[in-house]
C-alpha cells in the first residue's frame, strides 16, 4: 500500500501536467466563448511544453547546460560528463514550440476579431443563431 | 524537479489556469492568462531550462498578453461562461 502511495506522490508532476492538459481540453470543448477556447488551446500547448521540459531535468546536482571552464583549457583534458548537465535537446525543441504557439495565438485571435466584425458576438451559440437567421432556418 | 518551490509554483499555475477559463470577463481572463504564462516561465527557470524561460517570459507572457488585450479591446469584454 505504501509503495502504491509512493508511486502516485512521487510522480506528482505528471499528474499536474495531465490536470493542466485536461483543463485546456475542457475549455476547448465545453466553453462557448471563442476567446475562452483560444485560452484553453494555449493552456494545452504549455502543458505539453512543461512535460517535455520536465523530462530534460535531472536530479543529483545537474546544472544548466553551459560547460564550466570550457573556453581554452579543461575540456580537452577531462571532457564533459553528461550527468552533470541538464539535457538541452528538449529545450531546443520546445523553443520552437513556444514560437509556434504564439503564432497560432495570433492567427486565432485575428479570426476571432473577423468573426466578431461579421456577427457582432463571440459566443458560439449566438453565432449559430445568426447564421441560421441569415440562411432562413438552415444550420 | 527540485524540492518544495516547484510544487508551490505548480499549484499556482493550476489555480491561475482554472481562473483564466472561469472568470466572466475577457480582460480579466487575459490578465490571468498572462499571470499563468509568467508562473510557467518561473517553473521552467527552476527546472533549469533558462533559455526556454527567457523565450516564454518575452514571447508568452509579453507578446501573447498584449495580443490578447488588443483583441479584447477590438471586440468585447462580455462572456457568458
Amino acid at each position: 500500500m505504501s509503495e502504491f502511495i509512493d508511486f502516485f506522490v512521487g510522480k506528482y508532476n505528471y499528474w499536474a501536467f495531465i490536470l493542466l492538459m485536461m483543463i485546456g481540453l475542457y475549455a476547448m470543448i465545453a466553453k462557448k466563448n471563442l476567446a475562452k477556447k483560444i485560452i484553453g488551446m494555449n493552456i494545452f500547448q504549455t502543458a505539453i511544453i512543461l512535460f517535455y521540459i520536465s523530462t530534460a531535468a535531472k536530479g543529483g546536482g545537474a546544472s544548466i547546460p553551459i560547460i564550466a571552464h570550457g573556453h581554452g583549457h579543461g575540456l580537452s583534458e577531462h571532457g564533459a560528463r553528461a550527468a552533470d548537465y541538464i539535457n538541452p535537446l528538449p529545450h531546443v525543441l520546445m523553443l520552437t514550440a513556444i514560437v509556434v504557439s504564439v503564432a497560432t495565438l495570433g492567427v486565432a485571435l485575428t479570426l476571432a476579431v473577423k468573426v466578431y466584425h461579421q456577427y457582432g458576438t463571440l459566443e458560439e451559440d449566438e453565432i449559430a443563431d445568426r447564421i441560421r437567421a441569415q440562411t432562413g432556418g438552415e444550420p | 524537479m527540485s524540492g518544495q518551490l516547484d510544487m508551490i509554483i505548480l499549484l499556482f499555475v493550476i489555480i491561475s489556469g482554472i481562473g483564466a477559463i472561469t472568470v466572466r470577463d475577457l480582460l480579466g481572463a487575459a490578465i490571468l492568462f498572462g499571470a499563468y504564462s509568467f508562473l510557467m516561465c518561473l517553473l521552467w527557470a527552476i527546472m533549469g531550462a533558462v533559455d526556454v524561460a527567457f523565450t516564454e517570459a518575452s514571447v508568452g507572457a509579453g507578446v501573447s498578453t498584449v495580443l490578447f488585450v488588443a483583441a479584447v479591446f477590438r471586440t468585447t469584454r462580455r462572456t457568458k461562461d
